[in-house]
């Protein structure tokens, strides 16, 4: 599915603080629905915690987060929980329970929020699996796999019930070039196939060009974003060092 | 023709077309959660089709789809490349499409599906009995490592933070002084009014103070602090070792070459090995004085009585076994707890596994332990 420039997600004018220390400040983008949005930025710039805020688990001290033209945070929690329904996420680790197997781990959404079959939600988990490269390893406990195939395990279980956003917080973080590469090919495979939206949080520069075809820098000195845009502009057209440097990795503005 | 394709109900049909051509045509939302037809209905239909040279896919009607579309492709997969008959998938959507190569390019590793075999009554009882013999093992050894890390302290080679160790003390003692308050001064009222209901009877309510006072001092204040500091200490120790397994901190000291043994575990076992005589001696008079409570309030006896016939009722032998027992049930609850937190895997669950035994552990040796200090006891006349 191409881009439909129709606005998915919208932030607007979004503050976040942990108790009284404001740690972004004027946030303001869209997310157009089939979009592979990036938000990057350096280490501490505060990357994760927008992602925290758009998911639900951190409130912000200022602005909002609309869904389909839906505010988020002013939303009653019945409509919260129905908004948060259509979300899956990859965490940093992967964030598997470890007291479940993979097939557990993935079965687990699909049990609380479909009326399914056993026998379906068998097949459902093991196309999932299979999906992200672990068919066979349906009876393995977390902690009996590597940390790249516990992220893979982690996408299967966010991909579990169709989602149609897709947040990852550092996927391609920990795991080698060719799993990397290979992550990157699935979430174009994704939102090529389900039409879904993804929003990934990433400082990784080959997959930021490989992904992304829209994105915010965000910059922790001035605690805001300072530069939004396709990535690959943001790198030819830009004219912040900060935005240069990052897009560089600090080698200055390439030859053109 | 299989099912009705006139509603927005998921539904397929099978037809005939040249050259053996058989087109699956699927209509209506494919989506979990709706009625899907059966797998078992596409095996049969094809098995009963006649000679079938390929199976080529017409989804115009298709409405909707998602995973529960791509399941029932993957089973129509398997079962023509079990019948041998080819596959065109060009008529898919083409996401359908991605998601099917994608599945298909992940690479599949070899050997590493667990068969699900039965094991036998006696293969459990074997495999019991062995995990048995390594944990006794383990254990031993820990012991070991534990009287070497404490034979290098007192020759002065064991390197651990003296502040780790005035932070544990602190955390194991004077922070506990509220639970082991609470809870012997009621355990000292309990033992002192059950007392008063016999002792009243015959007028011999006094004895109230010497039942409280021996029995706080020589046992129940070191077993009732013991078991605190087994649900509070030696759950905490082993949930810390067991995190710092997780975030490989204790790889991160072994490559130092520090030993995590005197690093982190000998702080641990001689805090609370210090710090339990001193609580149990606390312990005492926090019982005491719940028994004081009942005596003054209920028995009619006054102070100066009740503390007269206490001191009169409690020896010096009943201190120091309360004292012994408190100090050996400090060595075994931080032995338990740290123990079990070395022992830990690298997950949650393997932490929460440690926690719950370490206490477990921690209980039951406390209460052999004492059972076996009052047989000696006995025996040798103290």
């Amino acid at each position: 599915m191409a881009v439909t420039g129709e606005p998915h997600i919208v932030v607007e004018d979004l503050a976040l603080a942990y108790g009284s220390t404001v740690v972004l400040h004027d946030l303001t983008f869209t997310v157009n629905r089939g979009d592979i949005f990036i938000i990057m930025g350096a280490s501490g710039g505060g990357k994760t915690t927008v992602l925290r805020s758009m998911v639900g688990l951190l409130p912000p001290a200022k602005g909002q987060v609309l869904y389909d033209g839906l505010s988020f945070w002013s939303a009653t929690p019945e409509e919260q929980k129905s908004i948060m329904r259509r979300f899956g996420i990859l965490y940093q680790g992967g964030a598997l329970w470890s007291s479940l197997t993979l097939a557990e781990n993935v079965a687990l959404p699909l049990h609380l929020y479909t009326d399914l079959g056993e026998d379906l939600i068998e097949e459902v988990v093991s196309l999932k699996l299979s999906l992200v490269g672990l068919a066979g390893f349906e009876d393995y406990y977390p902690s009996e796999i590597s940390g790249g195939m516990k992220k893979r395990a982690g996408l299967a279980r966010a991909m579990a019930l169709d989602p149609d956003i897709l947040f990852f917080d550092e996927p391609s973080a920990g795991l080698d070039p060719i799993s990397a590469h290979l992550l990157d090919e699935v979430i174009i495979a994704l939102r090529n196939s389900l039409g879904a939206t993804v929003v990934v949080v990433t400082h990784e520069l080959a997959s930021i060009f490989a992904i992304g075809n829209n994105a915010v820098f965000l910059d922790a000195d001035t605690k805001t974003m300072i530069a939004a845009g396709d990535p690959r502009k943001l790198l030819t057209e830009s004219k912040d060092p900060k935005v240069i440097d990052f897009l560089t990795r600090g080698e200055g503005r390439k030859e053109k | 023709m299989i099912s009705d394709t006139t509603s927005d109900e998921a539904a397929f049909t099978l037809v005939h077309g040249p050259d053996a051509t058989l087109t699956v045509r699927l209509s209506g939302e494919w989506k979990l959660g709706r009625q899907l037809p059966r797998r078992e209905d596409f095996r049969r239909q094809i098995e009963s089709a006649g000679t079938v040279n390929r199976i080529v896919f017409d989804t115009q009607a298709v409405t909707g789809w998602d995973s529960g579309l791509i399941t029932i492709l993957m089973r129509i997969v398997e079962i023509c490349s079990e019948l041998r008959i080819p596959l065109q998938k060009d008529g898919l959507p083409e996401g359908v499409q991605t998601i099917l190569a994608l599945a298909a390019a992940m690479p599949v590793r070899k050997g590493v599906r667990r068969e699900k075999a039965k094991t036998s009554f006696l293969d459990r009882i074997g495999d019991s009995a062995i995990v048995l013999w390594r944990s006794s093992l383990e254990m031993l050894a820990f012991i070991g490592e534990a009287s070497v890390a404490f034979m290098r302290l007192a020759m002065g080679k064991a390197q651990f933070r003296p502040s780790d160790l005035l932070l544990t003390m602190q955390e194991c003692g004077a922070q506990a002084l509220p639970i082991v308050s609470l809870i012997n001064i009621l355990v000292g009222l309990i033992l002192a009014f059950i007392g008063a209901i016999q002792l009243r009877l015959f007028g011999a309510q006094i004895y109230v103070a010497s039942l409280v006072g021996i029995g706080m001092v020589r046992a129940l204040a070191a077993i009732v602090t013991g078991v605190i500091m087994a649900g509070r200490t030696g759950a905490a120790f082993a949930a810390q070792l067991g995190t710092m397994q997780v975030n490989e901190e204790i790889d991160a000291l072994k490559t130092l070459g520090v030993s995590p043994m005197e690093f982190l575990v000998l702080p641990r076992i001689l805090a609370l090995v210090i710090m339990m005589p001193l609580l149990s001696l606390y312990a005492d008079l926090m019982g005491m004085l719940g028994g004081l409570i009942v005596g003054v309030s209920m028995l009619d006896l006054n102070f100066m009585e009740y503390y007269h016939k206490t001191c009169e009722s409690v020896r010096l032998n009943d201190l120091c076994v309360g004292v012994f027992s408190a100090a050996a049930f400090g060595v075994l609850v931080a032995l338990a707890g740290c123990l079990r937190g070395m022992q830990s895997g690298r997950s949650a669950a393997a932490v929460g596994e440690a926690t719950t035994s370490a206490v477990v552990i921690s209980i039951v040796s406390i209460v052999v332990a004492m059972a076996v200090i009052t047989v000696l006891c006995n025996v040798l006349h103290i």
